[in-house]
């Protein structure tokens, strides 16, 4: 599957601003830089639904909003079933001609914690019963909104304010749940990973994700300076050594099958040029107490760990 | 609450909202502010699209960049990713 | 009147309701099984699946899931159902007051069970007693036939463009939703036309407009924002209003539906039995109000001054035909089928002897609570309560203010 729509970054700045400024994320958002780079891929009206979380609260604080399309916030664990319920209605609606438009996108975004953790059931349902609807995970890692609590998507032996790094237990002892794998053992249609330092190809997964028949699953790396405990200007630095580490490789799975995406192809073919997972961690508060005598073992886990995932990704998108 | 806010029979019902984001200005929020040297600039749009706040412009007409103080919060993502190092973050 | 052409069907209490649901026009279904509710859902998938409606259904995976999506479908303009019991209503609990809170008209029908643990699949009001506060209307039904009247009427009442709440409509577990009846049924062409299409008021958005209440490119309306101590309370009063203007709009829509169909049931707030001269009364919500009948009739027939007040609508609560209609009562026995732990009494008993404080005449109010996980209440009981009451009369004197009736000691 590919999509048609070729696009620069004057293309982009041409289309309306969905996501108006003034809203309140903090300065550096990475989410906030995912969603921009999201609503850019649009292709026609569309409808926005937001599980409770740091983007739900930034955009609409009371009586402001920042959206220019229509837009509902319900609950925290329940966004899948939001979209479920707006597709629906679209689609009954248009076949007894009470609707305008030929066709109106879905689109769910939810972040980590309404995700891997509170949100899960409502979307495994929603994507089993094959809705029409773009599912946006804007993963920053922990439960950001109610203060950096650890969530299923928190990485191993990262600080939180629920997995502090201890003198006896350094961080998060468990692992980042595989939520892609997750979504793709699901037999949707399509699923990928992003991160928002390659805009080309989020945008463009966005624009496949709205695009495609029945459900799909985007997973955005979205960097917190807060959460993560790094200077505002490094969100997209570390978004894109995720990916030059290996340890948010880029790949996508249309209608199961994966292929690696071009940032981590290169990698794929040039093994030299993947860099040590040190250089993701050190810049990143989160891992500080990694980098001391009694803890710094963690890292080469971390980087077994690292590869490892790495090349069973390798092996399913045949390169092996 | 003060009596310049709205009382229960002059607003929507169901909390839907009334004020667009765009009359909350956030650039107040900002210490550091991004300068752009226009000389050096090569029109890529990077900054564009790594801007979390949407708080940069493309003037088409006059194409350039053109920073909406309004708005920017000074995070520095912008001079950090600009490759022609056209974008200074200078104290306010 | 005009009393139109019915017809004379044989149904349980759930697929009076199924079937009521089916001529209602509804846009989206979306519900998960749970006894004793189940059989509406099952009655409805089978009109989905043999063409009969033009409905969606989604078959969700959780309680949770079924009134988000009719939720978020009734805010993108669709008309909206969903049936619960029990467990899944209580799983539901959280997004009850998004739905309300978010002004959505879903209707949704409560087959009463009791609430785990033990687990108990009979009959009680524990379920949506403690759902009371939610913002929800809320109507109690005696048989299946106004199980099958009150489903109409709850769509035509929660979309009102002055109330847009939600509304709930409760059977009794088996007693009707299981048990058959003869049900008179509109035609479909009738139903149709009472339930109209939904109308979408207006409201005005971010972009300064006046624009539909709905999700909709054409003009954009956000809804369900973060909304704090500056607002969040008048948004709360708004719901309040809509509450007390439901009064009105029930008894309104009760009576065009009366008009149509020649069924009334009271005054669709309150139902009462043979009370205009009565010294003592029962007061009870659901299905116990027909056995309840049946021994006031007997007392009567010996000379007793005996009614029945059935309270229909719950929430909003009648408080003011509820006054007027008893203040002349000497004795009151409020029957509750579900306890409020701790309290002194049960959820019907709070309201109404409190409504009662404020009559001039201060009738003798005493609560009884009865039936939990099913259990039969006989007339052998109900002329207990009432033979209580002759005694309060009598004395002046109440003995027991609150108390369990049919439990084994």
């Amino acid at each position: 599957m590919s999509s048609e729509w070729k696009f620069t970054t004057k293309d982009l700045a041409e289309k309306p601003e969905l996501l108006m400024p003034g809203h309140r994320a903090c300065a550096g958002c990475g989410p906030a830089v995912v969603y921009r780079q999201i609503l850019k891929a649009t292709r026609g009206p569309i409808i926005a639904t937001n599980a409770t979380g740091c983007m739900e609260v930034v955009t609409t604080i009371y009586p402001y909003t920042a959206w220019r399309i229509p837009w509902i916030h319900t609950a925290f664990e329940n966004v899948a079933a939001n979209a479920a319920g707006i597709e629906t209605a679209l689609k009954v609606m248009k076949r007894k001609g009470h609707l305008k438009h030929d066709h109106i996108d879905v689109i769910a975004f939810a972040g980590d914690g309404g995700t891997y953790d509170i949100g899960l059931q409502a979307l495994s349902g929603a994507v089993e019963r094959g809705h029409d609807f773009l599912y946006v995970l804007y993963d920053n890692e922990a439960y950001m909104n109610t203060g950096i609590q650890r969530s299923g998507g928190t990485p191993h032996c990262a600080s939180t304010t629920t997995s502090p790094a201890g003198r006896v237990i350094p961080g998060k002892p468990e692992y980042k749940k595989p939520i892609a794998d997750i979504m793709v053992a699901h037999g949707i249609p399509y699923v990928a990973a992003a991160s928002p330092a390659y805009w080309r190809d989020l945008i463009t997964k966005a624009r496949k994700g709205l695009e495609v028949k029945g459900p799909a699953f985007l997973h955005a790396l979205a960097p917190c300076p807060r959460g993560w405990r790094y200077d505002t200007s490094k969100t997209i630095e570390i978004a894109r050594l995720a990916v030059e580490t290996c340890v948010f490789p880029l790949w996508e799975a249309v209608d199961g099958e994966h292929s690696l995406s071009a940032p981590s192809k290169v990698i794929a073919l040039k093994p030299e040029r993947k860099k040590p997972v040190r250089e993701y961690l050190k810049n990143q508060g989160r891992f500080r107490h990694l980098f001391t005598p009694e803890f710094e073992h963690i890292i080469d886990e971390i980087e077994h760990i690292v590869d490892r995932r790495w090349k069973l990704l390798l092996k399913k998108c045949g390169m092996a | 609450m003060t009596s310049k806010q709205k009382g229960w029979k002059e607003i929507p019902i169901a909390g839907v909202c009334w004020t667009p984001t765009t009359e909350y200005l956030t650039g107040d929020w900002r210490t550091f502010k991004p300068v752009p040297d226009l000389q050096k600039c090569n029109k890529c749009l990077l900054c564009y699209v790594y801007c979390p706040d949407g708080a940069i412009e493309w003037k088409r007409e006059a194409e350039k960049i053109e920073f909406n103080y309004n708005y920017c919060k000074g995070c520095g993502i912008c001079a950090n990713e600009c490759r022609q190092e056209a974008i200074k973050m200078v104290r306010e | 009147m005009t009393v139109v052409k019915q017809k004379l069907l044989a149904l349980s209490g759930d697929e009076a309701v199924a079937y009521a649901v089916k001529q209602s026009d509804v846009d989206v279904v979306a519900a998960y099984p749970i006894t004793p509710q189940t059989i509406i859902v099952e009655k409805f998938s089978e009109y989905v699946h043999n063409g009969e409606v033009d409905t969606e259904f989604i078959c969700v995976e959780s309680e949770h899931s079924a009134l988000t999506a009719c939720l978020a479908a009734a805010a993108t303009g669709a008309r909206t159902f969903t049936a619960s019991a029990s467990a899944g209503l209580a799983l539901m609990h959280e997004i009850l007051y998004v739905t309300s809170g978010c002004r959505a008209p879903v209707v949704m029908t409560i087959v009463n069970r009791a609430l785990s643990a033990p687990i108990n699949i009979h009959c009680d009001h524990a379920d949506s007693m403690v759902e009371r506060d939610a913002s929800w209307i809320q109507i109690y039904v005696e048989n299946s036939q106004e199980a099958y009247d009150s489903t109409i009427q709850a769509f035509k009442i929660a979309e009102h463009p002055d109330i847009l709440l939600p509304a709930m409509v409760m059977l009794d577990a088996f007693f009707l939703s299981h048990t058959l009846e003869s049900v008179n049924v509109l035609l479909d062409a009738t139903v149709r036309e009472f339930v109209g299409t939904r109308k979408i008021p207006l409201v005005r958005s971010h972009e300064g407009k006046l624009v539909p209440f709905k999700l909709d490119p054409k003009n954009p309306v956000t809804m369900g924002p973060l909304d704090l101590y500056d607002y969040y309370f008048e948004h709360k009063k708004q719901q309040e209003e809509a509450m007390q203007r439901a009064l009105q709009t029930i008894k309104q829509v009760h009576d065009e539906y009366g008009e149509i169909s020649g069924r009334r049931y009271g005054n669709g707030l309150i139902d009462p039995y043979r009370l205009e001269d009565a010294d003592i009364a029962a007061i009870c919500v659901g299905s116990t109000a027909g056995t309840t009948k049946v021994v006031v009739d007997q007392l009567r027939a010996k000379g007793v001054k005996a009614g029945l007040l059935r309270l229909r609508t719950y929430r909003p609560f009648p408080s003011q035909d509820l006054r007027e209609a008893l203040e002349n009562v000497k004795a009151i026995a409020v029957m509750d089928r579900s306890n409020s732990f701790g309290a002194y009494g049960g959820p019907i008993f709070h309201e109404v002897r409190h409504v009662l404080y404020d009559a001039p005449t201060r009738p003798q109010v005493v609560n009884y609570i009865y039936g939990l996980g099913g259990r039969d209440m006989p007339q052998t009981l109900i002329h207990e309560i009432y033979k209580d009451l002759q005694k309060i009369v009598k004395t002046k004197r109440v003995e027991k203010p609150v108390q369990f009736i049919g439990v084994r000691e």
